[in-house]
């Protein structure tokens, strides 16, 4: 039997509308539910702070990105309107200061400097390699983190700095952390943002606390799974105002065609 | 107000040219301008001119949207992310599509539900309702296509899930459960045939929908009171009077559409198709898209899988029989009183199921987050008894031992009863000078 049949023989046997959910119902530990927090992007006028994705970015890439890819990501995003807005210039610097494979003009292989169009580079080659480095987890793509999580941007806020010592009685599972977030309770990240001042911002930012990191490495997030959400925003107060307008016209066209009807 | 008398005259020598060879504009003239209108419609009936649209808007944004589409399992996912992010205004076409389905779903439950109530299914509609259980049951097709197209975990599993259901009809079941795959399991070869065939699917619904159109120009429109059209005075040409009503409703439903495509765009999905598909880790719960959601409670409701499969698909086709299940002669729920109680606790139980179809399976009913002392299994299957008794014992029950209330002689003297009753008449009280 190839794996295939195997797996479509699997798939059917399972009748999985009849099967109880399965890890939840033996009394396992429910996810805690996440403490919401005020984001400058939030609500019908919300718009990104641009340090603040600025500084976010950095968090990604110095710590993040150690282990986690974000392949739907070009650098040229990073300097579109709506987003961190670093300038060309920079986000030309930044891209070069990472290598591509490439092949020269014999076919032999060799490494390019990057440039604005090349998406983020991956941390690891494969999944199988990303594995290995992480106790058998894999570490998700951020790309579209908290639009594919249940509490969004919320969620994997108080995750990243939601960590702590597991209670006595509590068996953590070997490579595991424990962290109340998480649906479990155990999960294979360790705690990613561990000190005050891990990362150095330009001057002019607010003092890097572990607080500050998170939020700002979230709000980029926020952004990076939406890019384009302040242009829709603006087009949807638009887009309503128009409408708005429209239905009053019409409906009194609609009671002026009818004023001679009884109806 | 008098337009029985109305013909179209070609006005032109290109249109009376044109009417002698293909009359395609007296058609037009006739159906869409001058056609007879019961003058007492309220807003529920506007519900088919918003149906048409969202039908348009479905198909031109479907269309543009498989221009940068790509129907292949490695690349599906990244391609909708690649139109919401570098397409020019892709992500508007995405929302639109992904909310408009949602929309189009609320508008048809609206628009079934209205026949219910003011007994649209009852003859000479019969044909009518008929063409509008087999859109209805297209459009549910397009809508499951439509939503393994993006490739997430909810794609993959919900196909996975559906998919199944043909695997319990016995002997051929796993054959025919191959045959739609394609292969030995979801895999690309269904990806790519889903979306053949949901590419397919709306352009059907649009002949159907003309069929539809042409089977209610034959009786006419129903209305609130369900009584028959007896004369012009019942009735307003249907330009300029109710193109102008369907148009400020239109605008209404499209601002609220809005809202969700501007303001709220993921809204009705579910965060699991943000994650792209994994046939090697399942997701905790597996649920449909809202709008199969009673129905899925109703399945789930029997421990037998088969039983289940057959109860779903006949929850829908029970509305086929309604017409012949339904002995009153009184359309209007509004003098049928116990008709009408029934009417709403039907939407309560079919409300209810949604929910039940939302929670995973086990542990007791959670009510807007109390919990009750009653177990979903049992409660779904105490609704799934009660929906299919309310169809099958109840209307044809009440039907025939209900005392109805006096139906009016005519629309118009029900207007006229109505008007002189209230004290103001609105366009009387606004231009007095206008008054005929
Ligand atoms: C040492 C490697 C490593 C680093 C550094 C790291 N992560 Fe993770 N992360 C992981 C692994 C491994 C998982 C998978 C955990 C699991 O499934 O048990 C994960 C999972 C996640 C998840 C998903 C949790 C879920 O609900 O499935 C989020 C969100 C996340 N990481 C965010 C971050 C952020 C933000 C940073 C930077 C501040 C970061 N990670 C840094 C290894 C890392
Ligand atoms: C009856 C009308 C239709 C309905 C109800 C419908 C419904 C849907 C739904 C629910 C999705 C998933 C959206 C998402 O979650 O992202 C979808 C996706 C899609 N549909 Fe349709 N659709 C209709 C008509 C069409 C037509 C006519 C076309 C093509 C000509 C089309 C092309 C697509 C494409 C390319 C996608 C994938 C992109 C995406 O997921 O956003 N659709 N459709």
């Amino acid at each position: 039997m190839t794996l295939k049949v195997l797996l479509g023989r699997l798939v059917l046997g399972v009748s999985l509308m009849f099967a109880a959910s399965p890890a939840m119902a033996e009394g396992a530990l429910v996810a805690k539910h996440p403490e919401p927090q005020a984001w400058s992007s939030d609500g019908v006028f919300g718009k990104f702070d641009r340090q603040q994705l600025q500084r976010g970015y950095q968090v990604y890439k110095e710590v993040c990105a150690a282990c986690h890819a974000m392949h739907l990501l070009s650098f040229r995003n990073l300097s579109q309107p709506g987003g961190p807005e670093f300038s060309v210039a920079q986000v030309k610097a930044l891209a070069a200061s990472f290598k591509y494979p490439a092949l020269d003009d014999k076919g032999e292989p060799i490494e390019r400097t990057g440039t604005p169009a090349d998406r983020f580079p991956s941390p690891f080659p494969n999944d199988v390699a990303a594995r290995a480095a992480n106790n058998n987890a894999l570490p998700p793509d951020l790309s579209v983190m908290t639009k594919a999580r249940h509490g969004g941007a919320n969620y994997v806020y108080n995750l990243i700095i939601g960590y702590s010592d597991a209670p006595a009685g509590f068996s953590l599972l070997p490579g595991l952390n424990y962290n109340e977030y998480f649906e479990g309770h155990q999960l294979a990240m360790p705690a990613p943002l561990v000190s005050d001042g891990q990362v150095t911002w330009p001057e002019g930012n607010p003092p890097a606390t572990k607080q500050q990191m998170a939020k700002d490495v979230t709000a980029f997030l926020i952004w990076a799974a939406e890019p384009k959400m302040e242009e829709r925003k603006e087009l949807g107060v638009q887009v309503m105002i128009f409408l708005t307008l429209l239905a009053v016209l019409l409906f009194f066209a609609y009671k002026r065609v009818w004023r001679d009807v009884e109806h | 107000m008098s337009h029985g008398d109305y013909t179209y005259q070609p006005k032109n020598a290109f249109t009376k040219w044109l009417d002698s060879r293909l009359p395609i504009i007296r058609l037009m003239d006739e159906a869409m301008l001058q056609f007879p209108t019961p003058k007492n419609l309220n807003y529920w009936f506007t519900f088919g001119g918003i149906l048409t649209f969202m039908l348009v808007v479905q198909i031109l944004s479907g269309v543009v949207l498989a221009m940068h589409y790509v129907p292949h399992e490695t690349m599906a996912f990244d391609s909708v992310e690649r139109i919401m992010r570098d397409v020019n205004y892709g992500w508007l076409l995405r929302y639109m599509h992904a909310n408009g389905a949602s929309m189009f779903f609320i508008a048809v439950y609206a628009h079934i539900f209205r026949g219910l109530y003011y007994g649209s299914y009852k003859a000479p509609r019969e044909v009518l309702w008929l063409l509008g259980i087999v859109i209805y049951l297209l459009m549910m097709a397009t809508g499951f296509l439509g939503y393994t197209l993006p490739w997430g975990q909810m794609s993959f599993w919900g196909a996975t899930v559906i998919t199944n259901f043909f695997s319990a009809i016995p002997v051929v079941g796993p054959s025919i459960t191959e045959w739609l795959w394609g292969s030995f399991a979801v895999d690309n070869a269904t990806l790519q045939r889903f979306f053949s065939l949901h590419y397919l699917l709306p352009f059907v619904i649009a002949g159907v929908v003309v069929l539809h159109i042409w089977a209610l120009h034959v009786p006419g429109n129903n209305n609130p009171l369900g009584i028959d059209v007896k004369g012009p005075a019942d009735t307003v040409p249907f330009h300029p009077y109710y193109t102008t009503k369907d148009l400020f409703a239109l605008v209404v439903f499209v601002l609220f559409f809005s809202y969700f495509i501007f303001f709220n765009p993921n809204a009705m999905g579910h965060t699991d198709n943000y994650i792209p598909a994994n046939r090697l880790s399942t997701p905790l719960h597996i649920v449909p898209e809202w709008y199969y959601l009673p129905f899925y409670a109703i399945l789930r409701s029997v421990p037998d899988k088969l039983l289940g499969v057959i109860l779903m698909f006949s929850a829908i086709l029970v509305w086929a029989f309604l017409p012949w299940l339904d002995r009153s002669h009184v359309r209007s729920a509004k003098f049928r009183p116990i008709y009408r109680q029934m009417f709403f606790i039907l939407i309560g139980v079919v409300w209810i199921l949604g929910m039940l179809g939302q929670q995973s399976p086990d542990g007791n009913f959670d009510f807007y987050g109390a919990e009750l002392p009653i177990s979903k299994v049992i409660l779904s299957q105490i609704l799934t008894i009660y929906y299919f008794a309310h169809f099958l014992l109840l209307t044809p029950i009440v039907s025939l031992r209900e005392k109805a209330l006096p139906v009016p002689e005519s629309i118009s003297k029900a207007v006229l009863a109505k008007k002189s009753g209230s004290a103001a008449v609105p366009g009387a009280a606004r231009s007095p000078e206008k008054r005929v």
